[in-house]
């Protein structure tokens, strides 16, 4: 095995970890909440198209909504009950849309699509990608890219190497750590699926090595697959950023703005690889997933959430607030969304959920830069973040395109390290923004 | 609608990272005046309480304008960032002994009014403050500036005894000069021979020259602090002093090529106080990589003409000035390619 070897990648910071709240707590099944709140687009891409009426009778797992392209999936009823309203509803970041709100009848009937086939490993490549499709799946990392897409590379990029990734460098977070330990064999058979969609032979896990628990046990449970190999990762923030994780793991650069495939890689999140193992074993499409509750809660839980649970559901399951929290998250402290409203429904890409108090999210006050480049050092793109959001601060555009803006990948690294605390990432995105709508 | 919308003051909502780093502007100044106190002490030591006296006159000039200055500004007065203790420090580092105690008032006074506060203020200004000021007083006061040497506690001015009333660079330069001067020929071979033994001193300290700059261990120990906390990189350091040692072996020499003296040079004057506190100043060196060797490089050969061929025995504040102003093209044209390109 390749546990031995420490590996990892150029730059990055190493915020305090703060994991220990969570890593040890199981993962416990949420009752379900009296409605779920189901937004239509949940995944990058098109939005999907409601296919349910107001007042529709719902099992969970039933579609509720088609995709809306090929860069796009469906979505399901995560529970049973009623279709009360498709309406706009707050989503988590921070806009309203189309939503299918769903009241619980309380009996939690399943789809009678769900159904077990013990040969699944048979199906052809195509048969498993069209039940992924059907489930669904958008990866669970956080992106919510359209699994299937994922999956179907152009014929000209010959893929040789899958990497299932399990470094959960974000602060905080303990789900997908939970998920390793407790959905061991689900996620390894998921990651075999994953392989023989794409016809590879190569497969590697990566973990970073504040986890031996997960590394040990997907080690033994993935030793039979000798195509299979777990990685242990040196502890550093954005071990877990695709590009970062390819080349801590193969040594190979994707180069600069274009895609994992074209150095024949294919990243997969851990928590994906266990919804494809549901989809194609079970037929049942992604309706849950391991949020991880962590910060001013009276008990920091890890859970298993239906899709569409509204966030007040989660916080009264865990004892309420201890403390008023300054901040809500979605996802992990440094790339998270802040929420303003505790009726925002979590979602496919909902890794966690963070209340943290005034002191510990750092109220802060800018200072003008200091060119000490401290973000110039650390940027794991390489990229110089003083140069580029001081052209954004002067709404000089084209500069910050020629500064590279566009290959920066929003790890907020730079804002994390800078002395004057200036909101560095905040300021690239915004050029890219800027810069892909004037190229439109 | 039926949203539970929080309210303004409960929480906030703001773009990502919702954690920072523990640095700040000021803990990064105050750093540095920590790495400053050990050449402090030195300076004490070797020319007395009178350099305990300069510094404190330039940290207060430099202290009590910035805010005065902010004042009338009308913006938010920033003197507990620390920035303007350094600066009032390391002027006063960049003057001999021997100087009138107003000197450091109006250099300090000039360092922070036209050096830093002109432009904006901490971020903002193109060039060393610190160093600013010193060229000014130079060009002002030149007598006090090259001559107001004091030898240090039981030692010489130039490091090696049979030289009393000039620095080591100033003896070495004057001993090139006249070597080929009949009557002086002789005394300036023996001074070139003697310069060889001068190393403990001029590691020591025991040498004249500017008070905070002279003590070679004492700059190191704040230096390696500095590199520890990550305030400073080797970069910048290791590039100048190397580009300094290399062409003064090549070019330094009375023998022809490669018969220059580069532990002599890299020892005397101020480089090892230039290269480590002054060359590394964040905000007027470049924050690109290459920029950064560039930069060294550039301040190298730059002292290396200015010691050689200049008029001045000594071209450390000049070359950091002069590169200095090459710090944003470097940045633009050395900026970085991402990675994976």
């Amino acid at each position: 095995m390749l546990t031995a070897l420490k590996r990892s990648f150029k730059g990055g910071v190493h915020p305090p970890e703060n994991k220990k709240y969570t890593e040890s707590k199981a993962i416990e099944e949420i009752p379900l909440p009296e409605k779920v709140i189901i937004p239509l687009q949940q995944h990058i891409g098109k939005p999907s198209k409601a296919i349910v009426e107001k007042g529709a009778e719902v099992k969970a797992g039933d579609p509720i909504s088609e995709a809306g392209g090929f860069v796009s999936v469906p979505c399901h009823a995560s529970i049973s009950g009623t279709v009360k309203s498709i309406e706009p509803h707050i989503h988590p970041l921070g806009e309203k849309i189309p939503s299918v709100i769903i009241e619980s009848n309380g009996e939690d009937q399943i789809s009678d699509n769900i159904t077990f086939n013990s040969d699944y490993m048979s199906l052809s490549g195509e048969e498993m990608k069209n039940l992924i499709y059907g489930a669904g799946i958008a990866g669970m990392g956080g992106a919510t890219f359209p699994t299937h897409v994922k999956l179907s590379p152009p014929p000209e990029k010959k893929i040789n190497t899958v990497i299932l990734n399990g470094a959960e460098c974000e602060p905080y977070l303990t789900s997908d750590h939970r998920l390793m330990l407790e959905n061991t064999e689900e996620i390894i058979e998921g990651f075999r699926i994953i392989m023989k969609i794409l016809d590879v032979k190569r497969g590697i896990i990566g973990i970073e090595n504040n986890k031996p628990d997960s590394i040990k046990k997907m080690e033994d449970i993935s030793a039979k697959f000798p195509e299979i190999s777990v990685v242990s990762l040196n502890v550093k923030y954005p071990q877990g950023a695709e590009k970062q994780l390819i080349y801590a793991l193969t040594k190979r650069k994707v180069p600069a703005g274009k895609l994992p495939m074209e150095v024949g890689c294919i990243v997969q999140n851990v928590g994906t690889a266990k919804a494809v193992y549901d989809a194609v074993a079970y037929k049942r499409p992604l309706i849950d997933r391991i949020v991880t509750v962590a910060g001013c809660v009276t008990y920091q839980k890890n859970l298993k959430v239906r899709i569409g649970t509204p966030l007040q559901h989660l916080i009264d399951y865990c004892g309420g607030f201890e403390g008023s929290p300054k901040k809500i998250i979605m996802g992990g402290p440094m790339m998270g969304l802040a929420l303003h409203s505790l009726d925002t429904p979590v979602i496919k890409g909902t890794s966690g959920i963070l209340m943290l108090r005034d002191d510990q999210v750092s109220a802060v006050k800018t200072t003008a830069c200091l060119n000490c480049g401290k973000c110039v050092e650390i940027c794991p793109m390489n990229l110089m973040p003083n140069i580029i959001a001081g052209f954004a601060k002067y709404e000089r555009w084209d500069d910050a395109k020629d500064a590279f803006a566009l290959d920066c990948i929003e790890c907020g690294c730079c804002s994390y390290i800078c002395p004057a605390k200036i909101t560095l990432v905040q300021n690239i995105k915004y050029a890219k923004f800027k810069i892909m709508e004037d190229s439109k | 609608m039926e949203d539970k919308e929080i309210t303004q003051e409960i929480i906030s909502v703001s773009s990502a990272p919702h954690i920072r780093g523990e640095d700040s502007t000021q803990r990064i100044m105050f750093s540095v005046v920590i790495a400053l106190i050990p050449a402090l002490l030195g300076s004490v030591y070797f020319f007395g309480t009178r350099a305990l006296w300069l510094t404190f006159l330039a940290v207060i000039t430099a202290v009590a304008t910035e805010w005065v200055i902010q004042k009338l500004r009308k913006v938010e007065v920033t003197v507990s960032d620390g920035s303007a203790i350094v600066t009032g420090i390391l002027l006063a580092f960049n003057l001999p002994g021997g100087v009138p105690w107003w000197l450091p008032v109006i250099g300090s006074f000039f360092a922070i009014a036209i050096g830093k506060q002109a432009f904006g203020g901490l971020g903002f200004n193109p060039m060393n403050p610190a160093l600013l000021g010193r060229a000014f007083l130079l060009a002002s006061w030149p007598v006090h500036m090259t001559t107001g040497w004091t030898a240090p506690l039981y030692g010489t001015k130039s490091g090696i005894s049979t030289v009393t009333e000039a620095t080591p660079l100033a003896a070495l330069k004057d001993a090139i000069k006249y070597l080929n001067v009949e009557d002086k020929a002789q005394q300036s071979a023996e001074t070139i021979a003697a310069i060889k033994g001068s190393y403990g001193n001029l590691l020591w300290g025991k040498v004249g020259g500017c008070i905070g700059e002279t003590s070679v261990i004492f700059i190191l120990i704040g230096a390696l602090y500095l590199l520890y906390k990550g305030y400073i990189n080797y970069r910048i350091p290791l590039s100048y002093i190397g580009t300094v040692a290399l062409f003064t072996w090549i070019f330094g020499g009375v023998e022809g090529y490669f018969s220059g003296d580069p532990v002599f040079h890299v020892l005397a004057g101020g480089l090892i106080l230039g290269a480590f506190f002054m060359a590394t100043d964040m905000v007027t060196s470049p924050s690109s990589i290459k920029g950064q060797w560039v930069f060294g490089i550039g301040c190298g050969v730059i002292t290396v003409i200015i010691r050689l061929v200049g008029g001045y025995p000594e071209g450390v504040s000049y070359s950091i000035l002069l590169m200095n102003l090459t710090t944003p093209l470097l940045d633009r044209y050395l900026k970085h390619k991402p990675f994976g390109s």
